[in-house]
């Protein structure tokens, strides 16, 4: 009997290299020091950090989050500390962990605060790339920069201008074509996206006819959009050239399986971080169980090569 | 200890009276590191619904069992309520800060509880026990009122108020607490009041210990998404900004909540 050959789990994302395929979806995974008494952090493909802006941001009025049908909604609004501060207290720790460390950052008020954060971030060794979050659904615009193709083209390219550093951008759900949008960053630089932010949703308590949530709308995410997520990172494959990081309601082996299939060249664990803090370990234990099972050397086999369901 | 996540075995979950529920679980790990106010993040079951672990204060503990009551009062709860003796529950624990109290504390102790509040109060009034904390119970009608017994065991002096005023003081516990403090001697004030229950009796304890100047501690509930400091989505408002109930709380001090 020929012996099988141990699976590769490495994957590249841009001049990223991970270990593994299984990362954690920014705002879910807060710095990873709140996760480090549940797991061994060093053995996660990658880091995603609570998203970052400039100035130091206290985020919305709670109620924040409230759980839905298979899912739960966040209005959480980009709480956190600031670049400053987040490079002197965050960093360091993430730093010691010597695995790829992924950067969220966003904007307030002008797209120019990329700008800022981008050189800052350049700077830090312990960065490996810098994920644009030009998709929550949680602070006070209009529009979403991601909800337009134009202005996301100029924003990736104005970030592509001042820094080396791996560029991940991701885009929201909430829009008619994800595709057309990826097709954007993508012309302008950007090494991978990653796919899909939360979906707005609006959920009511019908004895006090309120909402649920302080702010109305906020952002959807858990089991519920899974599908949702699945048919996008799909349809963006078939579009794109440049990796795709999918998530959306990830819980398990199977469902993150199932991005792969899509076309997602890794994975992010989001709202299951909060139910099962180590769940993203137990999707890297059980993929590469998957692999060995099914004779996979690297995922490369099965990625978008999904088949047509016939009888 | 640091909170960890463990499948603890149920030794008994029973229905103690209307819609609460004391429920047992085995875990010595957790017994032993326990302290009053702190909490459980529950999973309710294994697969399914509801989604999301919740969060329920630890009402006491004895020897390796770890005690806890919880009100039924949606599908979370519900499905807890039909988990059975021998099962095995998921639980993230011990979480949050606590209540702070001396070894020997200073001036007398008034422990204030509305409805489910006597949960974590109990647990506080063990570890209190040689200093015989004043409890006032507060609670809609005679019929719910809960632990009455289990305050007097620990040799706690009690007084009850009933809305209804079938029991005790006709009147909110808040009112109570307003009048006993107020024709209280200066030399017999209580150091410290603890209290817990439904956010408005809060919000009253905090006003009506600032009034007569003496520190509060209040320890809040809210609704969270993972119980660990991750999701920032329990926060409430303190003169220091936004704080999470989950890891900064559930225990706050009173004149620190902008309410």
């Amino acid at each position: 009997m020929v012996k099988k050959p141990k699976p590769d789990l490495r994957v590249e994302i841009g001049s990223c290299i991970l270990e593994n395929p299984v990362m954690v979806a920014s705002g879910t995974f807060g710095y990873a020091e709140e996760f480090k008494g549940f797991m061994d952090l060093r053995k996660l493909g990658a880091i995603v950090t609570k998203t970052i802006t400039v100035k130091p941001r206290s985020g919305n009025l709670p109620p924040r989050t409230c759980e839905t049908p298979s899912g739960m909604l966040n209005s959480v609004g980009l709480e956190n500390p600031g670049i400053g501060s987040f490079i002197k207290e965050k960093i360091p720790f993430l730093e010691d962990l010597s695995i790829p460390i992924i950067v969220s950052i966003a904007s307030e008020d002008k797209p120019d605060e990329f700008l800022v954060l981008a050189e800052l971030l350049d700077r830090i060794k312990a960065v490996s790339a810098i994920e644009l979050n030009i998709s929550c659904p949680n602070i006070k615009k209009d529009r979403l920069i991601s909800q337009d193709a134009s202005e996301t083209f100029n924003l990736v390219k104005a970030v592509r201008g001042i820094t080396g550093k791996c560029l991940i951008t991701k885009l929201s759900p909430n829009v008619t074509s994800v595709p057309e949008i990826a097709l954007a960053a993508q012309e302008a630089g950007s090494e991978a996206v990653a796919l899909v932010n939360t979906f707005i949703g609006m959920s009511i308590d019908i004895h006090k006819r309120a909402s649920r949530i302080n702010s109305l709308v906020g952002g959807l995410s858990g089991p519920a959009i899974r599908p949702l997520a699945v048919r996008m990172v799909w349809e963006v494959y078939n579009k794109i050239k440049v990796p795709i990081i999918g998530m959306g309601g990830i819980m398990d082996i199977e469902s993150a399986i199932e991005f792969v299939l899509a076309g997602a060249t890794a994975v992010s664990t989001g709202t299951a971080n909060f139910i099962d803090p180590a769940i993203s370990l137990g999707i890297v234990s059980g993929l590469r169980k998957h692999m060995e099972d099914n004779n996979i050397a690297d995922l490369r086999e099965i990625r978008g090569k999904l088949k047509i369901c016939a009888d | 200890m640091t909170a960890t996540q463990v499948k603890v075995k149920i030794i008994s979950n029973r229905k103690i009276k209307n819609n609460c529920w004391r429920l047992e679980l085995d875990s010595g790990a957790i017994a032993r590191s326990a302290s009053p106010g702190q909490f459980l993040e529950i999973k309710v079951c294994d697969e399914g619904l509801p989604l999301l672990r919740r969060p329920i204060s630890i009402h006491g503990v004895n020897g390796s069992r770890v005690q806890l009551i919880y009100e039924v009062v949606g599908s979370g709860t519900r499905v807890l309520s039909g988990r059975r003796k021998g099962e095995f529950l998921d639980i993230i624990g011990p979480l949050g800060k606590g209540f702070e109290y001396g070894r020997k504390p200073v001036g007398k102790s008034v422990l204030v509880a509305g409805g489910m509040g006597v949960a974590p109060l109990l647990f506080l009034a063990r570890r209190l026990k040689p200093a015989k904390p004043l409890v006032l119970i507060g609670a809609g009608s005679k019929e719910q009122l809960l632990c009455l017994q289990e305050f007097k065991a620990f040799g706690c002096r009690m007084a009850i108020a009933t809305d209804d005023g079938s029991a005790g003081f006709k009147g909110k516990v808040t009112e109570m607490l307003d009048r006993l403090l107020r024709e209280m001697p200066d030399a017999g004030r209580p150091g410290n009041i603890y209290a817990c229950g439904p956010q408005p009796m809060l919000k009253a304890v905090a006003k009506i210990c600032r009034g007569h100047n003496i520190s509060s501690q209040l320890s809040l509930e809210r609704h969270m998404a993972c119980g660990f400091g991750a999701c920032l989505g329990c926060v409430v408002s303190t003169k220091s900004g936004y704080k999470r109930v989950c890891k900064e709380g559930p225990v706050f001090k009173g004149e620190e909540l902008v309410w």
